[in-house]
């Protein structure tokens, strides 16, 4: 396993898309560090690159590199090696180094420039989305034979879970205004691993507009150690369902 | 020369006629009410380190009441402790606790009643249900006292400086914390209050009703239960205080209601959830604040009209301003305003398109609070600057129309 995992992370490394993913994310980074005057309004612009290209760049890169090692995949299955192991290691080798890219990306620019709770949670909510994508994306091409069916399918669960889904949340919250909403709210967010990473960080930066909602429930979900322990155990069922069930439907694929 | 001659015979005369009168073990008072018995107007009571339970002492002659390395009066829960009926009293140095709470009774560990220049200097109050309560006095000073209350105890618990019915109270560096308000003023006028402390209060740091020209300066508020409230009042004018991490539901940096013709000058906001709240007031000239990491820096309901608020800097708040109508009769200019994305051809240093400080989204957030889940997620962010472009639901007048390009220097 460690060795395929070696072996999937040096050829990711000589491919370049993850090195200039990595560029891209530090140059965007260093940028709005120098842009801004002060570092909290980086932040927020940082925020939306980790909510919106961080996902969006995952779950495609992972989409088309499962499919464009199909051969590879088929030359080690007819090795004594179990399937199980063979894609969890392609999944390992996959996020560790897209998560290395956005520790180096976002993680070294914040750390010079900023080296507040908020960078810090803002880089977890980055390595965490990058796991759930790069999972998504797993399940996504092991579930669909065809390349272009694949990309189309990842391409819409990245558009849902960034875009349509708050869309589908401000409705609700709209046309039932009339009844008690909390703990819909907080659960309904727990639907979207994106929502959970940008509530993980409102946690630490918006913290004082959070408090002023009057509903018990939020206050304890944001007052203690619920709101962290409740997105920890979510962010992580988000991490490992996808890939659990990528493994399932792999097993059984017929390649 | 005249008045010089006055009041060099005043002093002497006042040195030559005080006796000093000691109180303690082996001395010859034992008791602070044998002492008090004894004593004649202008004397001075020295009060030796021991701990004395006398219940109430009544103090009802022009006294100096002087404790020596804090000694301690004890109230036992039963009643309430120093109860001054006379002027020109001065209670220094004393370690005051346990005042009983009584729900008929308005008990408190110093307690004065109708008289004037009560000076209470370098006291300490612990667990006392009302520490400093001032009745109907005038030209009182209350100075450089630590008060700390039992917070555990909210329904019991008093406040730690009460005022009312006063005039001329002078509040200076004192330490108030754990009680339910901080400092309460109720129709106390022309009075002073500054560089004091207070902090983790159930209720309010400061709370005004009906106290008409007053001033508070250079305070430090932090961590209360619902901040600092000034209400029905008039001419009260708030300038260089702090006030920090006020966090809740109802926690206000500064509460304005039903007040006017105030000022709020000079002041620093810090993560509150809100900075100042306004309702019902009108012509506060809000100018030279700061206010960074608030969750709304301002609230200006609609019920308010005539304040001005320009010159303030704001940094990093979540939403600028709030509101709950789109009815809007306030003064909004020249403010610097971190969000503000326009530009500056003529390079007068004010930007040359104006500013909304009020954002769709806050507009939503106040109507359903359930939707500030939502805050910062991409959607939002379009939906704002869409907004921003064709205003529909922001009320459109709320703008400043000459934002500073850059933040002044405060």
């Amino acid at each position: 396993m460690k060795k395929l995992i070696k072996y999937v992370i040096i050829d990711i490394l000589r491919n370049k898309i993850v090195l200039g993913y990595t560029i891209f994310l530090l140059a965007v980074s260093l940028g709005v560090f120098n842009l801004e005057d002060n570092t909290a309004k980086g932040l927020l612009s940082l925020l939306n690159i980790i909510l919106i290209i961080v996902p969006l760049l995952s779950i495609i890169f992972s989409t088309i590199y499962v499919y464009n090692s199909s051969e590879f995949i088929e030359l080690l299955v007819s090795q004594p090696v179990k399937r199980t192991t063979l894609l969890t290691s392609i999944y390992a080798g996959l996020t560790t180094s897209l998560m290395i890219a956005v520790i180096v990306g976002i993680g070294l620019p914040v750390f010079l420039y900023d080296r507040s709770e908020v960078g810090l949670t803002l880089v977890i909510a980055g390595v965490l989305l990058t796991a759930v994508f790069s999972g998504l994306a797993m399940l996504a091409s092991i579930i669909t034979r065809d390349k272009a069916k694949g990309i189309g399918l990842s391409i819409l669960l990245w558009f849902y879970f960034a875009i349509i889904f708050d869309g589908l949340i401000l409705f609700i919250l709209f046309q039932f205004a009339d009844y008690p909403l909390e703990k819909v709210s907080i659960g309904l967010t727990a639907l979207n691993p994106i929502d959970l990473s940008r509530i993980l960080v409102l946690l630490k930066m918006d913290i004082s507009a959070m408090m002023g909602y009057t509903g018990a429930v939020f206050k304890e979900f944001f007052e203690g150690a619920m709101g962290y322990i409740f997105i920890s155990v979510v962010m992580l069922f988000w991490i490992f369902s996808p890939i659990l069930l990528a493994v399932k439907k792999f097993n059984k694929k017929d390649l | 020369m005249k008045y010089f001659l006055v009041i060099l015979l005043l002093t002497l005369q006042i040195t030559a006629l005080s006796n000093t009168i000691e109180v303690g073990t082996g001395k010859k008072h034992a008791t602070i009410k044998s002492a008090i018995e004894a004593a004649k107007d202008g004397d001075v009571i020295l009060i030796h380190r021991a701990t004395y339970a006398e219940g109430e002492i009544t103090i009802n002659k022009q006294l100096h009441l002087k404790g020596i390395n804090w000694p301690v009066i004890d109230g036992k829960q039963k009643s309430q402790i120093l109860y001054v009926l006379s002027d020109n009293v001065i209670i220094e140095g004393l370690d005051i606790r346990n005042c009983g709470y009584s729900s008929s009774y308005d008990w408190a560990a110093i307690k004065v009643l109708d008289c004037k220049k009560v000076i209470i200097l370098n006291n300490r109050l612990f667990n006392n249900s009302f520490a400093i309560n001032l009745q109907n006095t005038s030209f009182c000073r209350i100075e450089n006292n630590y008060v700390k209350g039992n917070p555990i105890n909210g329904v019991e618990s008093g406040n730690a400086i009460h005022c009312w019915k006063s005039n001329n109270v002078r509040i200076l560096n004192n330490e108030v914390t754990g009680h339910r308000d901080g400092i309460y003023f109720e129709f106390v006028t022309h009075s002073f209050i500054s560089n004091n402390k207070s902090y983790k209060n159930i209720r309010y740091g400061l709370h005004f009703m009906f106290s008409n020209d007053d001033t508070y300066y250079k305070n430090t508020f932090s961590a209360n239960g619902s901040g600092v409230a000034v209400m029905f009042s008039k001419r009260v004018s708030m300038l260089w205080n702090r006030f920090e991490e006020n966090w809740g539901s109802a926690a206000y940096g500064i509460l304005m209601k039903e007040i006017s013709d105030g000022k709020v000058e000079h002041n620093t906001f810090t993560r509150n959830t809100v900075g100042i709240f306004m309702e019902g007031t009108s012509r506060i000239y809000t100018s030279k604040n700061v206010f960074t990491s608030n969750g709304w820096a301002m609230r200006v309901q609609a019920s308010c009209e005539d304040n001005t608020i320009t010159g303030n800097n704001y940094f990093g708040n979540t939403f600028d301003v709030g509101t709950n109508g789109t009815m809007q009769l306030n003064k909004f200019y020249s403010n610097y305003w971190d969000k503000y994305e326009g530009y500056d051809l003529n390079k007068d240093g004010y930007g040359d398109v104006h500013y909304q400080p009020v954002s769709l989204y806050s507009m939503i957030v106040e109507k359903i609070p359930a939707a500030s889940l939502l805050l910062r997620s991409f959607l939002v962010t379009i939906m704002d600057k869409a907004e921003r472009v064709i205003p529909s639901i922001t009320p459109v007048e709320l703008k400043d129309d000459k934002p500073l390009m850059k933040p002044l220097q405060l």
